[in-house]
């Protein structure tokens, strides 16, 4: 019984930090339709700046005044991103903003490495609140009951501020129709900086105040990103009573987890999401979320047609040099173009639902990595030979994309976006944590091709094979009715019901079929590698492939393959770099900002400024 | 105290405002006239900055407004009421009123939840109901209420009397008279024409967004065959 209660009060004071952060991204939503992805990071910056405050102001008075101090600065350098980097993309659509706060994510990275350098930190201990007190013979840290009482308050005095004041009053306002709110006398941009402000202040507050429980590290940016989202999408986007009950109920679950499942506890937080949110798709107290407002960046959408006769005369002369490279180049270059490929393929996939489909998954490495796992398992416990392997990837990618398709198109938008996050990081959490089977992080190795294809090569005519048609299979989709179907399903829902297009249906295809084609990327990519790691199912790989698409443009046919081929081909070269993160991030956002049609929308554009390219007639 | 001068506004491509020119004087009623997708709610939008025109200017009070903020515009004394009831659905009648509340403004009058409940009895009974309670007419009173909110000193009325009941129509009509008796110049658009014939004193004609018709409400009355040519009666 000690021992129930005391894990309790850790799981109430674990859910302190991670109630913060949530609410402070749903606020952050709620106003300005963003999908803050840095909100983690601001967590992280909450950390090491309260470290290093903590190091400078001494006592008990010091240590609180150091939160709280950290909490402010953080929010000012929200402020600063929401000046810099969001208000020129505002009215952009959503995938911009996701992108924008992405580049701000590498940014934050590579700062945090260069200032704290890239040793853990271990947090202080709070004066006062060092020792534990005893709970039925069980010990819980002072500093935990501390945070069990500090909890509510944040949450009421938020609460208060959102419902009781004028500011919360014109917050709510601005959440339900900004241009009314505006056309009233208020100055919208000041109340979007504002609720920016306090958002990363909560989230700053959240890493300040967990110091003494965990530290700072480089990594804690991503792994609270998960937990939040999955508390902002059990508690229900945009509800403070919904984002608290969630962060307790899944920091109580972990804290259970860790006793009595160790190796469940990551997998355990999804399996209640994907419950839940059967039972109430907005969540535990959350309202139907209305789509977000879209706005078009620059010209219209283009009609897609099938490539003329000289484009076509342009990709057989590239497949021809493609073809013909182990003929002419040595094997460096034979296996970097093998991954280059196979990245290729995976990117495409995603811009086939993304661009086609307007389903932004945040989760697409699930499928990757998926079949790659999938390939990887047959051959470590069934010997499985890597042909019938490299057929069977694909189709336990399909199988998974069925299934996730199936619980992530109950929602649409950002539920949608987070629920796919969601379950990437399941499939991630069970392969690094069940580690009896997937080897957890030490991954499967020695997963080779059969003996006539382990010539570099060989192999590279597999790929060369199996990418481009899957890329050629995935473009011809879009000029099939299929496609025609998807697009109409993407840019009017409702219309095409109307018209008898089962829209769901459509769309669960496309993703099964996008999930297909990345698990064929994925068998691929671990008999050209060899072995299999955890890190192909992260967030970041999901988050990798968004990134191409958009710099290759997601309004273009190619933009997928293009933006892949371009960054895997600089990868190689960029990551000698150290703070290249730095740089890409920035040149994210710069792209973001001034070229939002990508890769391909862009060169398409010069080439018709320059008369290379016709300008179609429909476009004048 | 009003005028558009050579305003042309597009959507993306389309061109919906072409070259509009009147003019709204102080302390009376006009009425934008025109038929469903005529170019009357752009026009209210090009006012407000909601829209920005392309080129063209708005002059309020003298000054030259193109181009400025909309906050700015309303801060300004400009009201605008939208048509479509847009209130605030999640918030309850006395927090979309908060909402509208500006500080008090020179030479208008400085309007508290009393008063705008003395205008609108309705309202005052329903002051703790969520926007979405209401019925169609109440939504239509609480747009004016949260703006009058805002101390203007010209209002924009976007189609007041669209898809509300008779009676409250009328009440409407008295309401518009009333804040004109005290001061306020208004601009309201309507498809309606005996209700703009209720209260307005000056008429615009608008068609596919150019301009068909400018005089006073008796010169219109004297051209029937302008009357049958734009407006469906």
């Amino acid at each position: 019984m000690g021992l129930f209660i005391a894990q309790i009060l850790t799981g109430l004071a674990n859910a302190g930090a991670l109630f913060m952060v949530a609410s402070g991204l749903s606020l952050i939503f709620g106003v300005t339709r963003v999908v803050n992805f840095a909100h983690g990071s601001f967590y992280m910056l909450g950390a090491y700046v309260g470290y290093s405050l903590m190091q400078v102001l001494p006592g008990m008075v010091g240590f609180w005044g150091a939160i709280l101090l950290a909490g402010i600065i953080v929010g000012l350098i929200g402020v600063i991103v929401e000046i810099c980097v969001l208000r020129p993309v505002y009215s952009a659509p959503e995938l911009f903003q996701l992108v924008a706060t992405f580049g701000v994510i590498l940014v934050i990275q590579d700062l945090a490495l260069m200032i704290w350098g890239p040793q853990d930190l271990l947090g202080p201990r709070a004066p006062g609140l060092k020792g534990v007190i005893r709970i039925m013979g069980e010990p819980v840290p002072q500093y935990d009951i501390a945070l069990i009482v500090i909890t509510p308050f944040v949450a009421i005095a938020l609460w208060y501020l959102i419902t009781k004041t004028r500011v919360g009053t014109l917050v709510r306002a601005a959440t339900q129709d900004r241009e009314m709110v505006s056309a009233l006398g208020v100055n919208q941009a000041w109340l979007f900086t504002g609720v920016f402000f306090l958002g990363c202040a909560l989230a700053g507050l959240g890493g300040a105040l967990q110091l003494p429980k965990g530290g700072a590290d480089l990594l804690m940016d991503f792994t609270i990103l998960g937990s939040v989202f999955v508390v902002v999408v059990i508690g229900g986007m945009g509800s403070l009573p919904g984002a608290y009950l969630a962060a307790v109920i899944i920091s109580v679950l972990n804290v259970f987890g860790v006793t009595y499942a160790p190796q469940s506890t990551l997998v355990l937080m999804f399996v209640v999401m994907v419950i839940v949110l059967m039972f109430r798709p907005f969540g535990l107290l959350g309202k139907e979320e209305i789509a977000g407002e879209h706005g078009q960046v620059g010209e219209p959408e283009r009609p897609i047609k099938p490539a003329g006769n000289r484009m076509r005369l342009l990709v057989a002369a590239g497949l021809l040099i493609l073809g013909l490279l182990p003929f002419y180049s040595g094997n460096f270059a034979v296996v970097l173009v093998t991954d280059i490929m196979i990245f290729c393929l995976f990117a495409a996939s995603l811009h086939f639902m993304l661009g086609q489909g307007g389903l932004v998954s945040f989760g697409h490495a699930a499928f990757f990595g998926g079949g790659a796992y999938a390939a990887a398992l047959f051959v470590t416990y069934a010997d499985t030979p890597m042909e019938l392997a490299l057929v069977l990837a694909p189709i336990c990618a399909g199988l998974a994309a069925i299934v996730i398709g199936w619980v992530c198109l109950r929602s649409t938008g950002v539920y949608f976006a987070m629920l796919t996050l969601a379950f990437g990081q399941l499939l991630w959490s069970l392969a690094f944590q069940w580690g009896d089977v997937t080897g957890g992080d030490d991954g499967l190795v020695n997963i080779w091709p059969s003996d006539w294809a382990s010539d570099n090569d060989v192999y590279y005519y597999i790929a060369f094979v199996l990418c481009i048609g899957g890329i050629l299979l995935l473009r011809q989709a879009a000029h099939a009715p299929f496609g025609y179907a998807m697009r109409a399903a993407r840019d009017s829902a409702r219309q095409a019901e109307a018209m008898g297009i089962n829209t769901k249906r459509i769309q669960w295809v496309a993703f099964t079929f996008a999930g297909i084609m990345a698990g064929l990327a994925g068998g691929l990519f671990v008999f050209s590698k060899g072995s299999i790691f955890p890190n192909e199912l992260e967030t970041a790989r999901s988050f990798d492939a968004l990134i191409v698409v958009f710099l290759g443009g997601v309004k273009t046919l190619s933009g997928g393959w293009v933006g892949a081929a371009f960054f895997e081909g600089i990868k190689d070269y960029l990551t000698r770099f150290e703070y290249w993160r730095l740089a890409l991030g920035l040149s994210i956002i710069f792209v973001v900002i001034l070229g939002p049609e990508g890769i391909v929308g862009s060169l398409r554009k010069a080439g018709e400024r320059f008369g290379i390219l016709k300008v179609p007639e429909d476009a004048t | 105290m009003l005028e558009v001068k050579d305003v042309n506004s597009f959507y993306g491509k389309a061109h919906v405002l072409n070259d509009l020119n009147f003019r709204v004087d102080a302390g009376t009623v006009v009425a934008l006239l025109g038929r469903n997708g005529a170019g009357k709610t752009t026009t209210m939008k090009s006012i407000m900055q909601l829209v920005k025109p392309r080129s063209g200017t708005v002059t309020y009070k003298g000054q030259n407004i193109t181009g400025w903020p909309s906050h700015k515009v309303a801060r300004d004394g400009l009201g605008y009421v939208p048509e479509e009831r847009r209130i605030f659905t999640q918030l309850t009648v006395l927090e979309n009123l908060e909402v509208g509340r500006q500080p008090p403004r020179d030479g208008s009058t400085t309007w508290t939840e009393t008063m705008v409940f003395d205008l609108f009895p309705n309202l005052a009974e329903r002051r703790n109901n969520l926007g979405k309670a209401l019925s169609g007419g109440e939504q239509q009173m609480l747009t004016i209420a949260r703006t009058l909110m805002g101390n203007p000193a010209f209002i924009l009325l976007d189609e007041p009397s669209e898809g509300i009941a008779p009676v409250i129509v009328e009440q409407m009509a008295r309401v518009i008279l009333q804040l004109k008796s005290e001061g306020l110049t208004v601009l309201l658009s309507e498809q309606n024409l005996h209700f703009a014939q209720a209260v307005a004193d000056g008429v615009v004609i608008i068609e596919h967004g150019t301009q068909k018709f400018v005089g006073s409400l008796s010169e219109l009355q004297a051209h029937p065959e302008i009357r049958d040519q734009y407006l469906s009666v």
